[in-house]
């Protein structure tokens, strides 16, 4: 019987079986960053231990650098404390450290693919749940707790259960204005915020084999919003392509050889699935989320919709989401005034997101009384957007351009909500508070809904705002 | 680390379905180089104000002061992987949570941390809520050996996979002295596979 990809890359990296039944699992790439690792390094220290393998251990900030200016020491010395430590660390150890002045900073999972550190076939963990980012590539890629990034430094290993796999096929075609951040938004809307526990997550489908590996990376980025720590694509020739030539992936020979390694992994058409589900691509619409969570949502043409139209069982919560969103059941979605429109984050801040945007963008103007901010998810994402005039294409539409980071993503940088202010988003997540301010709200949206949304002054449908066909 | 077999204690009861680590732990409060302030920081967005005077909270209630135990419901600490909810919620003194489920790597977190996090079946855990409302002041014991959660006149069964339950019970929920030793074979794991970076043959 055939393999999937993730048997058979969890199969090649188990060092051994641990006693309570769980696998001791040998990581080839460890990321990290500064708000989840000072406390592993001192547990380390604590403990009188080492990093054993630190030339696979790479480090980026992002989370609280601000993006408006980059002068140290930052204002807020806490976060100038995080850097500092982070430095140091890297430091001691021997860590590369893609710091401000490099050239290289970004958003942990925007500089890991960008820079070839993300490989088809590698197990891949960060102290940060948008890991399964990297599985795009048929990487095995997850989020983990501090104290586990401290037994990756340790021991370049984890102990960890296997997942079972649930294949989801995207079949058919999309239609026009709808992206990749619509796909995954409509299957976690399909399967629920918790119907991926305990699995990983297969995309496969016509649709996911025609995506770019950035559209990859969108939807199995989100996938930890459906439950599933684990999202990946089989590695193929797009995946390939991507990866030629970049700084971290072998050449010449090499390259050769890791092709041919890659080209196994793939799930084997006979691999048995514990689930299946398939989704129709034209069944699906742009999406935003009217609620709290990422799997509270709807087509963008659509309604708020009514509690009363859910089961007894999720009634008090949508009732409590809405109360909290301050939105009334039946109202039109496009009739939700926004006061902050947001484009980046790890789901939607990377080059091709901008330039998709950007081309919509030009001669249009961000509403009076809409606070727009464009902030690119790395370095180079931000370099090859001024010099493709990208930037300026948003400047001139009224968006304030910033530098990388994860800015209003999770706010823990100046970039925040305030009061009760509505935010269009390009993030992953819309939880109460997510973004800065208590009673601050989010709406997640594709960076197209959110563009055409800053262009209209409310939640808008791009199709209209934009005059795209279909 | 000594073996968990058994916690006893009054219980907290936090309503809420999903509640997600955002809401255990507001993003502002992850500012920090260490673990050790995180006590004051849980649910703070939910207990104070933006002026920060104390809202109407179970964890603000002087009748749930000094409780061990905290009730929740279905899928909580969901969203982001970082600790510092499960370390915020070990530090303000509990020692086991009780609910319906729990996120995959909130759970995770919470056991190598030593944080049990328990399920009991919905019918009970609607028991637990009300019993704990009513009469504040019950104790109720854990038992991980026997696996069942003694409260008022019951004996509720818990769940946990079997696996987590003998690490609990044996005291080796962190796995870190494990992991050590199988180094040897880790290096011979690391000079075959490839990496990034890795000197000599991959890398820039
Ligand atoms: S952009 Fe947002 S989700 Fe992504 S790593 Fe940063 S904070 Fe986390």
């Amino acid at each position: 019987m055939g393999k999937t990809l993730y048997e058979k890359v969890f199969d090649a990296h188990a060092v051994r079986t641990l006693p309570d039944g769980r696998s001791q699992l040998f990581i080839d790439l460890h990321l990290i960053h500064e708000v989840t690792s000072p406390q592993a390094f001192a547990m380390l220290k604590e403990r009188g231990l080492n990093v054993a393998f630190p030339h696979r251990t790479f480090a980026t900030v992002d989370h609280i650098v601000p993006t408006d200016r980059r002068e140290e020491p930052f204002p807020d010395p806490l976060a100038q404390e995080m850097l500092d430590a982070l430095r140091q660390n890297v430091k001691e150890h021997g860590i590369t450290f893609f710091d401000l002045k490099s050239g290289r900073q970004g958003i942990v999972h925007v500089i890991g693919p960008e820079l070839g550190l993300t490989q088809p076939g590698f197990t891949i963990v960060c102290g940060d749940s948008h890991t399964s980012t990297h599985g795009a590539f048929g990487a095995v890629a997850f989020g983990i707790g501090t104290t586990q990034v401290r037994d990756v430094l340790a021991t370049q290993t984890l102990a960890v259960e296997k997942l079972k796999v649930r294949r989801i096929d995207v079949n058919g075609r999309l239609l026009p204005g709808v992206t990749a951040k619509d796909v995954i938004l409509h299957i976690i809307r399909t399967l629920g915020v918790k119907g991926g526990i305990g699995y990983a997550y297969e995309y496969g489908g016509e649709v996911i084999e025609r995506m770019s590996m950035e559209e990859r990376m969108t939807v199995a980025n989100m996938s930890i919003e459906g439950g599933a720590r684990v999202g990946y694509m089989n590695p193929d020739e797009t995946t390939f392509a991507y990866l030629k030539g970049r700084p971290y992936v072998p050449e010449g020979e090499d390259w050769e050889r890791a092709v041919a390694e890659w080209k196994a992994l793939a799930s084997d058409p006979d691999a048995k699935y514990d689930d299946r589900v398939e989704i129709q691509g034209e069944a699906i619409a742009p999406t935003v989320t009217w609620g709290v969570h990422p799997g509270q949502s709807a087509p963008v043409d659509g309604r708020v919709p009514d509690p009363a139209d859910f089961p007894e069982s999720e009634r008090a919560q949508v009732e409590d989401a809405l109360r909290y969103m301050k939105l009334k059941p039946g109202m039109p979605l496009k009739d939700v005034k926004v006061d902050v429109a947001f484009i980046g984050s790890c789901t939607n801040g990377r080059l091709s997101d901008l330039r998709e945007v950007a081309k919509y963008l030009a001669g249009k103007k961000v509403a009076k009384g809409v606070r727009a901010l464009a902030v690119p998810g790395s370095q180079l994402v931000a370099e090859a957007a001024e010099k493709e005039g990208i930037a300026d294409v948003f400047r001139q539409a009224g968006f304030e351009w910033r530098a990388p980071g994860c800015s209003m993503c999770l706010a823990m940088n100046p970039d925040r909500l305030v009061g009760d202010e509505l935010a269009i988003s390009s993030s992953n997540r819309n939880y109460k508070g997510r973004q800065g301010s208590p009673t601050g709200r989010t709406v997640l949206a594709s960076p197209l809904t959110v563009a055409a949304s800053a262009v209209a002054g409310h939640i808008a449908d791009p199709r209209e705002v934009f005059g795209m066909g279909g | 680390m000594p073996p968990i077999k058994k916690i006893q204690g009054r219980a907290v009861p936090i309503k809420g379905r999903d509640i997600d680590t955002d809401r255990i732990v507001p993003a502002r409060f992850l500012k920090t180089v260490t673990f050790e302030k995180l006590g004051e920081a849980l649910f703070y967005d939910e207990r104070f104000d933006e002026a920060g005077n104390p809202k109407d909270h179970p964890l603000n209630d002087p009748r749930f002061a000094g409780a061990s135990l905290m009730l929740v419901e279905a899928g909580f600490g969901s969203g982001s992987s970082r600790e510092h909810a499960p370390q915020a919620i070990k530090r303000a003194g509990f020692k086991a949570l009780v609910g319906e489920s729990f996120a995959e790597i909130f759970f995770n977190n919470a056991t190598q941390i030593g944080l049990v996090a328990v399920t009991v079946a919905p019918e009970d855990l609607g028991y637990l809520f009300a019993l704990v409302e009513q009469n504040p002041e019950t104790e109720l014991v854990l038992d991980l050996e026997k696996m069942e959660l003694l409260a008022g006149d019951r004996a509720i069964p818990v769940f946990l996979p079997e696996a987590v339950r003998e690490a609990f019970l044996t005291g080796r929920y962190d796995p870190l002295d494990l992991l050590l030793e199988a180094m040897d074979q880790v290096r011979a794991l690391d000079a075959r596979r490839a990496g990034p970076g890795k000197r000599g043959k991959y890398g820039e």
